[in-house]
């Protein structure tokens, strides 16, 4: 299961190990360059598209946006965008504010709560350890519809019901076993000598974490500070089930299938919205995204 | 005790907030659902708080399982909802699978804009999949999409993607396949970055062809990593509701396992919370029957983990 951990990780480091081969396969005859880029050209052009179908609608009027004859560039200006975030069509500030705290406060707390947890599985061998490992496996199998009506009311008596932090425990859960899996792979890949060298030193085991191991892993932190952040931004289930009515205490992802459901036909107000959505969750991509793949040896490689 | 407590007491003071948080929301809720299971709670017999209302729900034995796995229309049609379930999970997953590896071994080499590539091509995962879901909708809208306009303008026919037909399960595995591919890329990529330069030199050393390296080093290098992803997207697959939730809604043609417990849990007045948790339990029993499948297969072929 650490595998695919020890898979980003490598990703991360191993950049500069092609290096040679790469410069060796740089003698690909043209036929098969322009092949290749065609390949990915295509394949770019595929994974881009629908989105930048998105932003090109969010310009236009709504009569234009259902146009037989899609253009570019139709009557395009930033009024969807100015409706929306007015709160002419919801209070679409106040449900981005609940996303950003519920996200972020995942965020912390998941990357946080992982990090102990995968280094304690990494480092020490106690009785336990594998049924834990094991219990994080079977975690990602639970369908929520089984949890979702005891889940109810144990947030409930814990008088978490309707209320954020519930909300962020929740995300906590689907989030944690699989960031566990993946931080435990890259403290799996910092030398133990670390570890004792800063115990001689009179750290406790606990200073050694904090200062010594977290800091040297920084690249799976964000990459799981990434996995954490989405999976809280987009989640629609629990946040539908779990929030109160009220206009005001939604997040995006409930606010947005409401304002969907209620202006089904005003496309440009919607494509509007969704990219008003989308672009934290790209930027926090953008900012994490060379340790996702290419890593920090990859500039050097000129990726 | 006192010697055991003192040699692991720090390790187990960093797992305890997790083991806290997992006991009180994981395994207390699934007790409790897997009690659900064989009762008649529904929203009118469970206990309401905010109308002063007592529990008034019973034990009724097996009846959901009876009911359900019985096949009756009216509670799912489970056969061919688990047949559609396995449809949409093993060509989803093949497709992820399939088309992550081709891209993964085209970046894997030097080129030039390398770096723009895969952030073009990791970017599906970065958008919310609500967001992903609803611009595939705008562009599979039968009257207006832009794939539809396309089509009509070669003169191609014009279906309706996300309709009542079977052609809607298509296309919510197609939307899926473009969600889930950045995923397997990118772990697949870093499998590939850790197979080590020396065999593929060793390789063309002995004059091996692409085919043959590939065959014969690139997959078995990918293995442990394959196995791996394969058996999360399996997992991830199986119980992923929202792009079909959000594509096409109640549709019976894209009607899987987890959409139709969400439907009996969600719809109408009559929250039929009984049901929706007995397919809850199906669900996680299945799978865990095809982890032990999956992993006993995987330890016959010599993996270990």
């Amino acid at each position: 299961m650490s595998v695919d951990a020890a898979a980003l990780q490598t990703a991360r480091t191993g950049a500069g190990a092609a290096a040679p081969t790469a410069a060796r396969r740089g003698r690909r005859s043209r036929l098969a360059s322009v092949g290749l880029h065609a390949a990915l050209v295509t394949a770019s052009f595929v994974a881009v598209f629908p989105i930048f179908w998105v932003l090109v609608t969010s310009f236009k009027p709504d009569a234009r946006a259902v146009s037989p004859t899609p253009r570019l560039v139709d009557e395009s200006s930033v009024d969807n965008y100015v409706d929306v975030l007015s709160g002419a069509r919801g209070d679409f500030l106040a449900w981005f504010g609940n996303s950003v705290t519920i996200a972020g406060l995942t965020t912390l707390l998941g990357v946080f709560v992982s990090s102990t947890t995968a280094y304690a599985v990494s480092r020490f061998r106690f009785p336990g350890r594998r049924g834990l490992m094991l219990t994080f496996l079977v975690m990602q199998m639970f369908p929520f519809a089984v949890l979702i009506v005891p889940l109810y009311n144990i947030l409930l008596a814990l008088g978490l019901q309707g209320r954020s932090l519930g909300l962020v425990l929740v995300y906590c859960t689907t989030a944690v076993p699989f960031c566990t899996y993946m931080l435990k792979g890259y403290f799996d890949t910092v030398p133990t000598d670390i570890d004792e060298a800063g115990r001689v030193d009179g750290l406790s085991p606990f200073g050694v974490f904090w200062r010594l191991v977290l800091p040297l892993a920084r690249p799976g932190l964000a990459v799981t500070a990434f996995y954490s952040f989405i999976t809280a931004w987009g989640e629609v289930a629990f946040a539908s089930a779990f929030l109160s009515a009220a206009d005001g205490s939604k997040t995006l992802s409930v606010g947005l299938q409401v304002f969907i459901q209620q202006n089904r036909t005003e496309w440009g107000h919607l494509a509007a919205a969704s990219v008003l959505v989308a672009l934290p969750a790209v930027a926090v991509f953008y900012l994490v995204q060379r340790f996702l793949v290419g890593g920090l040896a990859d500039g050097a490689a000129k990726g | 005790m006192r010697a055991f407590l003192a040699r692991h007491w720090y390790a187990y003071a960093m797992v305890l907030p997790v083991v806290v948080v997992v006991g009180a929301l994981v395994l207390l809720p699934l007790a409790q659902g897997l009690y659900f299971t064989f009762t008649n709670i529904n929203e009118a017999t469970i206990a309401n708080p905010v109308l002063d209302r007592p529990a008034s729900y019973e034990f009724v034995g097996l009846d959901n399982y009876v009911n359900v796995l019985t096949g009756g229309e009216s509670y799912g049609a489970f056969w061919s909802t688990l047949g559609r379930t396995l449809i949409w999970t093993f060509g989803c997953v093949l497709a992820h699978y399939a088309i992550g590896l081709g891209l993964a071994l085209l970046l894997n080499r030097r080129m030039r804009f390398r770096g723009l590539y895969r952030v073009l091509l990791i970017l599906p995962w970065a958008v919310p999949p609500f967001i992903s879901v609803f611009a595939w909708r705008y562009l599979f809208n039968s009257q207006f999409g832009i794939i539809n306009q396309a089509l009509g303008a070669l003169g191609l026919p014009t279906p309706v993607w996300l309709g009542q037909s079977d052609l809607a399960l298509f296309s919510v595995m197609v939307i899926n396949t473009w969600l889930g591919v950045p995923f397997m890329m990118v772990t697949l990529l870093g499998g590939l970055q850790s197979i080590p330069r020396e065999l593929y030199e060793a390789a063309e050393m002995d004059g091996a062809s692409a085919w043959q390296r590939f065959r014969d080093i690139t997959l078995p290098g990918l293995r442990s990593v394959s196995s791996t992803v394969v058996l999360l997207g399996v997992i991830w697959t199986f119980n992923l509701f929202h792009v079909i939730f959000l594509s096409t809604g109640q549709n019976p043609h894209t009607r899987i396992l987890v959409t139709y417990s969400f439907e009996r849990f969600f719809s109408g007045a009559s929250r039929d919370y009984a049901v929706a948790s007995t397919y809850g339990v199906l669900i996680l029993s299945l799978l865990l029957v095809f982890v032990t499948i999956y992993r006993r297969a995987m330890r016959r072929q010599g993996e270990v983990w």
